[in-house]
């Protein structure tokens, strides 16, 4: 590379990465700031997080928005595992109009499918609240575990899960032992995305969800009409949980393939 | 195999229930009388006469405006950015591409709420600009704040997927030119852009959906009485009970956003993006994104 591109480049991404974190920044000082004003620095204090863990209605949004993401992904990761499974052994026409179908969800703008989902359950008289929650959030969640984890299934040997049943294992044994151990990596990525989606989920919620039943999403939304640190201090935490899993799921493999690596050099 | 076969039935059964049908009824409402039950319904046309409604108009237009002003300023912004990030040895850019995606796993309510303490009439900016003696800017509240939120927002998926473009690209095509004579400015246009078209393509949708149809953005960054398609759509449900009206003006973003996939579809096929890499980029991006759609 030419030398004289190097300032510019360097000034470029830092400027863009300062763009992006400052607002992240101002959350995280302000969180601890001693008012409820959100720029004027009034001294260092926890108010804000001993308001947001003694209002109620925030830990039961906390307890509606983590329930339904580990609902929602251990159903929506077990319907679409299953699906994409028999989609790469289903006719061309089947496996078709299934993945377009499926692929409505992930393309449609989220409001028409949140006001899709609300026509459905006010039309079969179905009042909303936590079950209407955790079905919309799986109908958004399973498009993205299927188109994660069928180009695992494509590309696993066909001949594997037959030659299994051949020597004597049930289908049930099949495909615990031989077609799921293969396609692992596939259905833990899209497992986590689908935990992501349903945990920062609004739209689909705001529209679905009733009968007092609040993520904290919504949660957040309501409280956004006025000037609310607690909002900073909750996305502080957040932020901080975000951090610590990236830095155990990235950073800790790398330091252990390291020091094997050097273990194994020496 | 076989016998595998059968595990698509329950999906199958899913998808008509919770996907087919709620589409279905859109449609359903967009096309009858308000008022009416569903075992009388009678076909009108009545709820898209409202689009002649000057208001809604300027909503429509509005929306198209923004979404194509935060777009290009992403695409401004994002290209030199996922450019410069190509160039940097293997490790940075990991780090670098990381530390682009982290801010789009923190709830969008919130980091949109974040730019309210920024923006207000006695926020830090105000502050600052006061304490340096200037006069304060009425930021918030302001089509400024809300394409900034939307910026700010989206701006990571049009970087992450020209990155992915750039990368897969052949340096040696890039200095092979160089070397031919071309200077830098001819390098680009003729090969680095025609190059990552597709990744260019595939982040102007990822930013242009999700900015034209925004109600999240547009409320908190614009005030209550701010319109964009999104907000409107959510008023219509919410606040005015015109579920039928609110269903005909999403029958018509659905429809926008599938003639706007399809333009795009045209210009990837004319830029001669093989479409089967470009599906797989586009999940392995909201991988390592995440439903971002406002």
């Amino acid at each position: 590379m030419r030398k004289s591109g190097k300032i510019p480049k360097v000034l470029w991404i830092s400027v863009t990465l300062l763009f992006l974190y400052f607002p992240l920044l101002v959350m995280v000082v302000f969180s601890f700031n001693d008012s409820t004003s959100l720029s004027h620095w009034e001294g260092f204090s926890f108010r804000w997080y001993e308001s947001l863990f003694s209002s109620n209605q925030m830990i039961s949004a906390i307890f509606v928005s983590v329930s339904i993401a580990v609902l929602a992904t251990i159903i929506s990761t077990i319907l679409g595992t299953v699906t994409a499974i028999g989609l790469s052994k289903s006719k061309k026409i089947v496996r078709t109009a299934i993945l377009q179908t499926n692929n409505l969800p992930i393309l449609n703008p989220e409001i028409v499918t949140a006001i899709s989902l609300m026509l459905l359950f006010s039309f079969l008289g179905i009042n909303r609240g936590y079950l209407t929650l955790l079905i919309a959030h799986i109908v958004i969640c399973t498009p993205f575990v299927i188109t994660n984890v069928l180009p695992k299934v494509k590309q696993m040997d066909v001949h594997l899960a037959d030659a299994a049943m051949d020597l004597g294992a049930t289908p049930l044994q099949a495909l615990t032992k031989v077609i799921i151990p293969q396609i692992k990596p596939g259905i833990f990525a899209g497992a986590l995305m689908a935990f992501t989606i349903s945990f920062d989920d609004f739209i689909i919620s705001y529209f679905v969800s009733g009968n007092g039943i609040e993520n904290i999403s919504i949660v957040v939304y309501n409280m956004s009409r006025r000037t609310n640190p607690s909002i900073y201090a909750l996305a502080t935490i957040i932020l901080v949980v975000i951090l610590v899993i990236v830095f155990v799921g990235t950073f800790v493999p790398y330091i252990i393939v390291k020091r094997k690596g050097r273990i194994t050099h020496e | 195999m076989k016998p595998f076969r059968k595990l698509v039935g329950p999906y199958c059964l899913w998808l008509f229930v919770l996907t087919v049908i709620p589409m279905f009824l859109i449609i359903l409402y967009a096309f009858i009388e308000r008022g009416n039950t569903i075992a009388t319904f009678n076909f009108t046309f009545d709820n898209f006469k409202s689009f002649y409604d000057p208001v809604f108009i300027s909503v429509l237009i509005k929306s198209f405006v923004l979404g194509i002003i935060t777009t290009i300023i992403c695409l401004l912004i994002g290209y030199p950015v996922a450019y410069a990030i190509s160039k940097c040895k293997e490790k940075t850019q990991t780090l670098l591409i990381l530390l682009i995606t982290i801010p789009t796993w923190i709830n969008l309510l919130m980091r949109t709420y974040a730019w309210i303490g920024i923006l207000s009439n006695n926020g830090i900016i105000n502050n600052i600009l006061q304490a340096m003696g200037f006069a304060p800017i009425n930021m918030l509240y302001t089509d400024f704040a809300v394409v900034l939120g939307m910026v700010y927002d989206f701006l990571p998926f049009m970087i992450l997927p020209i990155h992915t473009a750039l990368t897969k690209m052949d340096p040696a095509i890039e200095e092979a030119g160089s070397d031919l004579g071309a200077g830098p400015i001819k390098n680009f246009i003729k090969i680095i852009l025609p190059l990552s078209m597709g990744g260019v393509l595939t982040g102007i949708t990822m930013v242009f959906l999700p900015a034209l149809s925004a109600f999240v953005i547009p409320r908190l960054l614009g005030g209550a009485q701010y319109a964009l398609i999104g907000s409107f759509i959510e008023r219509q449900f919410i606040h005015v009970g015109n579920w039928h009206f609110g269903s005909a003006v999403s029958l018509i973003l659905a429809v926008l956003v599938i003639v706007f996939m399809a333009l795009i579809y045209m210009l990837e096929r004319y830029a001669g993006v093989n479409m089967d890499e470009e599906d797989k980029k586009h999940a392995k991006i909201r991988k390592n994104t995440k439903s971002f759609m406002d």
